[in-house]
């Protein structure tokens, strides 16, 4: 018989890393992801059943309150769509399919994959390519949105003051990463 | 670079993240396999294109995805407002008096 073979995973962006007095960009581990389409009946449930309070605010995000739920986040996309990011690995499909209200949910675990840019210069390094305004008091810890970065379409979250994930389409990583380690080289503090 | 008001994010975003997506308010007949052919034509690629005010679609595309409606300037490029997808379509004289205001405030 013959011998079953398991083809290993592999990230994107794996080995790739920029190191710098006031920046480090590195690829974000391997997670979970779901897109959540809904109607304001479904969020509850779905909040419920996903352990974290879907936001209604735009460009807002909420963390799973459980410890054991610790790294579970829920991005808000658009008045119906939702961006839902678990770190540990988590069925969150499985976790949705027990919601019996009307809800879309998409398995994106794999369609995007995510960079974390942290340091005193990982504003400006984002500013580089995206043209939203970043400052502390307009987008704060806790902010997130679809937006760009230069010709790619990415999700940015503000995870604390100098940190920031920037999720992306799986194919456009290598430019996105690119783009990132490029602004770092000239990043302004 | 535009700022662009999308009223689902509820704030001014930058022009790159939307996309124009043609005339609004044109409503589509419903009898569309009843009509002529000139009446499709008119209605299906004819368009004003008047200088002044105009009456858009915009899709917040690399944002919240969503569609909307703006009133834009032909002449100075300036949106006077803009509106979510299904509300009824804003007075034009009411929108001109407030860019007059609005521009006189700008002048100061
Ligand atoms: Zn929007």
């Amino acid at each position: 018989m013959a011998d079953r073979n398991t083809a290993l995973r592999a990230a994107p962006l794996d080995g790739r890393l920029v190191r710098s007095a006031h920046v480090e960009i590195v690829p974000a581990d391997v997670a979970s992801r779901i897109v959540l389409r809904a109607r304001p009946e479904a969020i509850a449930p779905l909040s419920r059943a996903l352990g974290v309070k879907l936001p209604e605010e735009p460009k807002t995000s909420a963390k799973a309150k459980a410890s054991r739920l610790a790294g579970r986040i829920a991005l808000w996309i658009g008045p119906d769509e939702w961006l839902v990011v678990d770190p540990n690995g988590a069925d969150l499909m499985a976790l949705c399919s027990k919601v019996k209200k009307l809800h879309s949910a998409v398995d994106v675990s794999h369609r995007n994959t995510a960079i974390l840019v942290a340091g005193e210069a990982a504003q400006s390094v984002i500013s580089a390519g995206c043209p939203q305004d970043l400052s502390p008091n307009i987008f704060p810890v806790g902010a997130c949105s679809r937006t760009v970065l230069g010709k790619a379409e990415i999700v940015l979250v503000r995870e604390d003051a100098h940190v920031f994930r920037v999720e992306c389409w799986r194919s456009f990583s290598d430019y996105v990463f690119a783009f990132l380690a490029d602004a770092a080289r000239d990043a302004v503090i | 670079m535009l700022l662009i008001h999308c009223p689902y994010c509820k704030e001014d975003r930058p022009e790159l993240e939307f996309s124009h997506a043609g005339e609004a308010h044109i409503v589509r007949p419903t009898n569309i396999a009843a009509i002529d052919d000139t009446a499709f034509e008119e209605m299906f690629f004819l368009r004003d294109n008047p200088k002044g005010l105009v009456y858009e679609r915009w899709r917040h595309i690399h944002g919240c995805g969503r569609f909307f409606n703006a009133v834009r300037d032909t002449v100075s490029d300036r949106f006077l407002t803009t509106y979510k997808a299904g509300e009824p379509k804003p007075d034009p004289v009411r929108l001109s008096k407030g860019a007059d205001v609005a521009k006189k405030g700008a002048a100061k």
